[in-house]
């Protein structure tokens, strides 16, 4: 029989092609605007793989199913916007503190409390600093495209594995809703069963799996390891797009559909003479802090400019990332309203005027 | 359940020492003197043995005094969030349709902070038995008030007694259970005497070989002493628990069926490639054009970009879908973005489509528009101000009166979308007779060469790609197309 490979997707639904196409055993999932299409198509296509969809009772039992999936030794997926995330937190802390893969998508909107279902990117903090419990991490992928939602669900499970633990596709209402067209990659031939899985045995014992270490200096250790392990991600992994950054006086930063804003801006201002580029963090963590400082050394940057969908949240990354070497901007909305590009090119414009304007 | 006989000893499900167990005592369980976690794990030990399935059994260790019993058992093991065992229960049962899950909970873990989690897994009638310990208090944390404390009985945290008008009743797991109907097993023990203990056996044992026979989802709920923190010995304890314990929570058994009304089915998913193509990539249909093909003329040398705009049920977002499926086909990159949300239901509805050869920026339309489709007057003034000086301008003529203060440079076409669309019998093709009026405009003024030509052809496989299944649909829309397109006039 013979396929084509490029289909019409939302960003929600795309994840799960991608996800599926990973080799994803199961998904569990609550629903909530503007996520639900992860969840519908979903179940529409993981029962046709003889995969598992349950809709589970709450946000909390859903990701409580995913370590169990997890620990059984199953690539699994679960999927939720900002309500929801808060609600799994502490189990993605024992995710974390099991070290076990699993993939969870933030399709983001407006909050805090019940807000709207618009967009909004202001569960950075909550999903990148390790919302839960604990000091512990997670691989957090942020596409800008639908197509990148489809290579995140592909891509993100291997990863995971690699340093199990789990990750996120933190992505918005925008990147979520809209519809690109999308190339699948070929279904996965890989077959996970890691040796680690619960019904696996190590030297003739049953494995277990627990969090708890009542000696603090067990506690202690493992801690460390954890940490370890996350300066390894962050030394290995760093995966950024730069955009016309070569010679720019003014660095945009930005992800997800802040990004194709601020792509926009940048190519029209590129037009009018203006030296603007865009760095884009394709993962916020590990955060691209080395393309970051590359370009705050260049002796052509004069400053950045973060554009979000949060009163600034990831800001606090890239100045950490230069150590405030140069001044960092900032050009936000709320409430699920978005940037337009002129707004975002004025500003961009005022601060190449002034110079770069005031150290941060 | 052949075997009848008590076996002495320790279980071979038990590890012989518990070496995972920290610090020097390697002999003896971390339970205090009389706890009822002690005996229930032993029962439990001892009926994995009985069944064989020693080496397939997961067993879930909640938070509470149990919170070890991966120090004990030689079986797959997870400790895992307070009062989510069900949960990691069901992700693990539908994970593994071989093997076997144990939640072993405490009546804080089950019945206060997991209640939900519980009913919902008893409720889908998961694979799994689930040995509930209610020892009427929270053993773990030093005793405090538990769903299941007495009324009256004292508690660190109900230091005058449990009082009705503060805290309620306590909840009665197995009877609440018994309204459900998936549960295949529901019996309620305790551990007081010998006879007690041999009637727990029997129901553990009964709960396992329930597992193992694969009939869903059972329930023991064991009445077990927490001597320490209900601050009594050995005797007063078991005196407790036979005469009021047991009396607020009867025991026996609430429910035996042969099998459960709810089936589940083990899931063995498909990796092969060849299978997961079939369901995931479109068929190849012979719509489409080579992958090199170009649209030549002029106005695909620059984005092109659409917005819709009406009220929900005029079809606004299919119409841009078509147009995305369109640019799809012929080559481009396209992004379609929808308003979603509260608007969808009954209010106004628009999408912003983009086609274009390049990488395209921003999805959302707010300026530099080169096309407005207004179903509404509404949609009409809200959006009118986005278009670029040459943007062209389509409405529903047939919903609006001919649009006064446009600027000249705009060119305006009218088409009575809705009243052709009625007159076809669905007011659903309405945005089939726009494209179809766009066709009539674009080859009339912005198409070239081929281009002209190639249009109602890209249409109507866009139809085909979106309604693929559906060749009535695809009929009535190429049908309402033609329409719009004569209904035109310039
Ligand atoms: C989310 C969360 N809240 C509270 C606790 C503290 N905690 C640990 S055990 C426990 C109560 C356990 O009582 P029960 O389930 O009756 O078990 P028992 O110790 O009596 O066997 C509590 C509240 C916790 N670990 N996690
Ligand atoms: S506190 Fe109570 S339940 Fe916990 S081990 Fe001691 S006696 Fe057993
Ligand atoms: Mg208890």
């Amino acid at each position: 029989m013979e396929y084509l490979n490029r289909l019409l997707l939302k960003g929600n639904e795309a994840v799960v092609y991608g996800a599926l196409l990973a080799g994803c055993d199961a998904f569990y999932g609550y629903p909530i605007t503007p996520a639900s299409e992860v969840a519908h198509s979903s179940a529409a296509l993981f029962p046709k793989l003889n995969r598992t969809f349950l809709q589970a009772e709450s946000e909390i039992s859903a990701i409580n199913m995913v370590i169990g999936a997890s620990a059984a030794g199953k690539r699994v997926m679960t999927g939720s916007s900002g309500l929801g995330i808060s609600l799994k937190q502490e189990a993605v802390s024992y995710l974390a503190a099991f070290e076990l893969p699993a993939v969870i998508v933030d399709i983001m909107r407006g909050g805090p409390g019940l807000g709207n279902i618009s967009p909004e990117q202001s569960d950075y903090f909550q999903v990148v600093k390790g919302g839960g419990h604990g000091a512990y991490r997670c691989l957090v992928f942020t596409p800008e495209s639908v197509q990148e939602m489809c290579d995140a669900g592909y891509h993100a499970f291997s990863l995971c594995e690699k340093y199990r633990m789990p990750g996120y596709i933190l992505a918005d209402g925008v990147i979520g809703q809209m519809m690109e067209s999308v190339t699948l990659p070929e279904p996965t031939t890989y077959v996970y069963d890691p040796e680690w899985k619960i019904t696996n045995k190590t030297n003739g014992e049953a494995n277990y799996l627990t969090t708890i270490y009542l000696e603090n200096d067990d506690l202690e250790r493992r801690n460390h390891l954890l940490q370890e392990k996350y300066r390894t991600v962050q030394e290995n992994e760093q995966s950024a797009e730069e955009f016309f950054t070569e010679d720019a006086e003014l660095v945009l930063v930005a992800y997800g559909i802040s990004a194709r804003i601020a792509r926009t801006a940048v190519s029209r201002l590129r037009q009018q003479g203006w030296k603007v580029g865009m760095l884009r963090p394709k993962m916020v963590f590990p955060f691209p802090e080395r393309a970051l400082k590359k370009i705050a050394r260049s002796g052509k940057t004069r400053a950045f400019l973060c554009i979000e969908l949060s009163p600034g949240q990831m800001i606090e990354d890239v100045k950490l990332a230069i150590n405030c070497e140069l001044p960092v901007h900032l050009a936000y909305r709320l409430g699920g309203n978005i940037p337009s590009v002129a707004e975002i090119s004025e500003k961009a414009v005022a601060i190449i005027n002034a110079k770069g304007g005031d150290r941060a | 359940m052949t075997e009848e006989h008590v076996k002495f000893g320790k279980s071979k499900v038990f590890f012989d020492t518990f070496e995972r167990r920290p610090g020097p005592i390697k002999k003896n369980m971390h339970y205090c003197p009389g706890c009822g976690h002690g005996i229930l794990h032993k029962l439990i030990a001892e009926a994995i043995e009985d069944q064989g399935i020693q080496d397939r059994t997961v067993i879930i260790a909640p938070v509470g005094c149990a919170v070890f019993s991966y120090y004990y058992y030689n079986c797959g093991g997870i400790s895992v969030p307070h009062g989510r065992a069900p949960a990691v229960g069901t992700g693990l049962a539908r994970a593994l349709p071989d093997d076997f899950v144990i939640s072993y909970q405490g009546d804080g873990d089950l019945a206060a902070i997991g209640l939900n989690e519980f009913l919902q897994a008893a409720n889908r009638g998961e694979s799994m038995s689930v040995f509930f310990v209610n020892n009427s208090t929270y053993g773990m944390t030093g005793g405090q008030m538990a769903p299941t404390t007495l009324p009256g009985q004292k508690t660190v945290t109900s230091p005058c007694g449990r009082q009705i008008e503060n805290d309620g009743y306590p909840i009665k797991v197995c009877e609440m259970v018994n309204t459900l109907a998936a549960p295949v097993y529901i019996e309620r023990v305790a551990l007081t005497s010998t006879a007690k203990i041999m009637q727990a056996r029997k129901a553990i044992r009964k709960a396992v070989a329930n597992l193992k026979e694969r009939k869903g989802f059972s329930l023991v709920e064991i009445l077990s002493p927490c001597p320490v923190n209900l601050k009594m010995n050995a005797k007063t304890i078991n005196a407790f628990i036979d005469e009021q314990m047991s009396r607020y929570f009867p025991l026996g058994c609430f429910r035996d069926e042969p099998e459960s009304k709810v089936k589940h089915y083990a899931i063995r998913p498909v990796h092969d490639p060849e299978s997961v193509k079939k369901v995931l990539f479109p068929p190849k249909l012979n719509i489409g054009v080579a992958s090199d093909f170009k649209n030549q003329s002029k106005i695909f040398e620059n984005e092109r970009r659409i917005k819709i705009a009406g009220f929900g049920g005029q079809g606004i977002l299919s119409l841009g879908i078509m147009l995305a499926t369109m640019g799809k086909l012929r080559n481009f990159n396209v992004t379609w973005l929808p308003s979603y949300g509260p608007e969808q239901r009954g209010g106004s509805a628009n999408c912003s489509v983009i086609l274009s050869r390049n990488l395209i920026g921003s999805p959302v339309i707010d300026d530099n528009c080169n096309l407005l489709i207004a179903m509404t007057q509404v949609a009409l003034d809200k959006f009118m101000h986005e278009l670029k000086p040459n943007g062209v301008l389509v409405y529903d003529s047939s919903t609006m009166r001919v649009p006064t203060h446009i600027a000249d440079s705009h060119p305006v076409f009218g088409i009575k979308a809705l009243d052709i669309a009625l007159g076809l019998g669905s007011l659903k093709c309405a945005n089939s007779v726009i494209m179809g009026a766009l066709s009539a405009i674009l080859i009339d003024r912005y198409l070239e060469g081929a281009d002209k030509m190639d249009f109602d052809r890209a249409f109507e496989e866009a139809i085909i790609d979106c309604f693929n299944k559906k060749p009535e649909v695809i009929k009535l829309n190429i049908c309402a197309f033609y329409e719009g397109k004569k209904a035109v006039r310039f």
